[in-house]
């Protein structure tokens, strides 16, 4: 598939005389196929608006290349930008502007039908309140309106940060309907979002940032499969046989981690052979479960997130990755 | 070109606009009504009137100067000391009735010949005033709620954006100023012709009315550019209003103070308000009192230094390039978070 939008080496540095120097994007990838829902993850201060507002040409970067649609980027943007859908950060409208007239002057400003309007304004579920002043709107309804004028272009690239913020349940469930049905229309979309359960539900493939490095990169089932520890978990009959088991399973070369009801066991390939060992001594099983990884954990894990009890993390305290990415991308490389 | 159009229907849009224009209109309708109010057609009953009052002023003179004398004539019977009657009290004698005019005593009138020039000055600077805070607003508004930044993704060429913006302001500043300024003219033809005089208004003084109604909406625009550009240097309003509160209260009353208190000559031309009565009035002349021991009775002639509009130009030309110039150039380097 080819590439809609390509990272590579992407470096922007933040000078500051009292606050010293920081690197907010580190030499950092990103590759995303067409028609793809494509997940953009990382930690608070990681660098995903900074990436984002890079590629719009709203920051400028310090290295690094970058193109969506084939074009290189920003030197080509103003021959893209009519094809990319874009909202950055919270949604900032004019408060004393109504919806209706917000989407009119972007329509305007960006030579799109006046009835694109009305399209975008029902699809986002807005069409009854669309000559309210934005001011009046409640977070969910300014996302909805964010939502809507990036799809006022009717884009091939759609990108959205953090577009549930604010959302009500439904609001979530109708815009991962919506996402997908962009999506199976042929829309590119990008979405960076911290509700991992619903990224994991709507996206074909996710990149995972920390501290300005790609730390993970490819489709869902990948990334998850290459963090699954392959750990399982087996309760005996008897709890008194567990030092029993565990003994045979350490003979056997596997790692066992000993818990006052059931054991867990780590670099098992195939869950039978656990069987096959414990039956040979006499020890029957009441569960064997292999322990499932999901994208939180695996974030988690990653990015070095996970809370501590008894510590309070820290803004940029997160994992660095000083060599190559541990995912290997699915794609070609830049130009491919 | 459907940027522009865009552009000029937000301004159009905008509750401020709309507000600030308002207030503008209303201030210059209080002034041509107090104009109206103010003044009087004189005739042939007001020029009785005011013989009549010149009259029975140059009366209570000759009362008092009557009344002065014979207490003059008694305080010199008496041997009194007063050294501020003369020694001879004959000398104490009333003005003659022709010293007392009866123009002095005829009511206000609106001449237009004589007048209308000078009332392009509240114009212009109302309609700066708002070119100023418009101006400002636009832009300011638009960085400070993230307008600009969602303009930009739809229209990521930085500087063309702005300056469209700018030309949007300036198209509606300009849209207002024309038809303000002829309504200005008319107006205060209407108050002239029933409030005063409309004689000896030539070609010539509507020329020089005409120039110097374009003078005024050129002050305008540059009032307008001048705040834009602040404030979309500063991304906020709150910067060109500020800055100006800041440059009018810090640099020119403190430059004025303290100008005075070294007795720098021609102070005035250290201080930006007499540029821009100089671009209005075509020419002002400065006059250094201190420069000889000039008397009313006139024996010497203070230094003068003459400002002409070609200055203030020179001035308004080199804060364009100075601000704008910023502007753009943050505009083009400038992450936009």
């Amino acid at each position: 598939m080819p590439a809609v939008l390509e990272i590579e080496g992407l470096r922007k540095t933040y000078r500051s005389r009292r606050r010293g120097t920081r690197n907010a994007l580190d030499g950092f990838d990103m590759w995303v196929e067409a028609g793809q829902v494509h997940g953009f993850l990382g930690p608070n201060g990681s660098g995903k608006t900074t990436t984002l507002r890079t590629l719009l040409g709203l920051i400028r970067p310090d290295g690094g290349r970058m193109s969506i649609l084939g074009h290189p980027v920003p030197t080509a943007l103003p021959q893209v930008a009519g094809q990319v859908g874009a909202i950055v950060e919270s949604p900032q409208f004019f408060p004393y502007f109504s919806a209706r007239d917000t989407l009119s002057l972007l329509a305007g400003a960006g030579e799109v039908p006046e009835q694109r309007i009305d399209e975008v304004l029902e699809l986002v579920g807005l069409r009854e309140r669309a000559g309210e002043r934005v001011k009046t709107y409640s977070l969910g309804m300014k996302q909805r309106l964010a939502v809507a004028s990036a799809l006022l272009k009717n884009p091939r690239l759609l990108i959205l940060d953090e577009p549930a913020n604010g959302l009500d349940p439904g609001g979530i469930r109708e815009m991962r309907t919506l996402m997908r049905n962009l999506a199976e229309s042929g829309m590119t979309v990008v979405l960076s979002s911290h509700i991992l359960g619903e990224i994991q539900l709507i996206c074909d493939s996710v990149t995972i940032i920390s501290l300005g490095r790609r730390v993970a990169f490819g489709p869902v089932d990948e990334v998850l499969a290459q963090h699954s520890s392959g750990a399982v978990r087996v309760r005996l009959e008897a709890v008194t046989d567990l030092p029993l088991a565990a003994t045979a399973l350490t003979r056997a070369g596997v790692r066992v981690t000993t818990n006052p009801d059931h054991l867990m066991l780590a670099g098992v390939d195939k869950p039978a052979t656990v069987t096959r060992i414990l039956a040979e001594q006499g020890l029957y099983l009441s569960e064997l479960a292999p322990i499932a990884v999901d994208l939180e954990s695996v974030f988690l894990e990653l990015t070095n997130t996970a809370p501590v009890p008894g510590q309070h993390r820290q803004v940029d305290q997160s994992v660095r990755v000083d060599g190559p990415a541990p995912s290997a991308p699915t794609g070609g490389g830049w130009g491919a | 070109m459907s940027l522009f159009r865009t552009e000029l229907r937000r301004l159009g849009k905008r509750r401020f606009t709309r507000w600030t224009t308002a207030a503008g209109l209303l201030v210059l309708l209080l002034i041509v009504a107090g104009l109206f109010v103010s003044n009087q057609k004189i005739g042939p009953e007001q020029r009785a009137e005011a013989r009549r009052a010149a009259d029975g002023h140059y009366r209570d003179q000759v009362r008092w100067v009557e009344q002065e004398r014979a207490d003059c004539e008694r305080a010199k019977a008496a041997g009194e000391q007063v050294d501020y009657y003369p020694v001879d009290c004959a000398e104490i004698t009333p003005p003659a009735r022709e010293a007392i005019e009866d123009q002095w005593f005829l009511p206000s009138t609106f001449d237009f010949r004589d007048g209308a020039d000078g009332m392009m000055i509240p114009l212009a600077g109302i309609l700066a005033l708002i070119g100023f805070v418009v101006g400002a607003s636009f832009v300011g508004a638009e960085w400070s709620t993230g307008g600009m930044m969602n303009l930009l993704l739809w229209r990521p060429r930085r500087l063309t954006v702005l300056l469209t913006k700018l030309a949007a302001v300036l198209t509606g500043l300009l849209a207002l100023a024309v038809p303000a300024t002829a309504l200005w003219f008319g107006s205060l033809w209407l108050i002239a012709t029933f409030r005063g005089s409309t004689e000896r208004v030539t070609s010539g003084v509507w020329q020089s009315l005409l120039l110097t109604g374009v003078r005024g909406m050129v002050l305008a625009l540059v009032a307008a550019t001048l705040g834009f550009a602040l404030a979309s240097l500063g991304r906020r309003t709150a910067t060109a209003l500020g800055g100006v509160i800041a440059v009018m209260v810090v640099g020119q009353i403190g430059i004025g103070i303290l100008l005075d208190a070294a007795q720098v000559r021609f102070a005035e031309a250290w201080l930006l308000p007499t540029y821009a009565y100089t671009w209005m009035a075509k020419s002002i002349k400065l006059e250094d009192w201190r420069s000889c021991s000039a008397s009313y009775t006139g024996e010497c002639n203070p230094t003068t230094l003459e400002l002409t509009w070609q200055h203030s130009s020179a001035l308004f030309t080199a804060a364009i390039v100075l601000c704008l110039g910023a502007a753009l150039w943050a505009m083009r380097r400038r992450d936009i978070a």
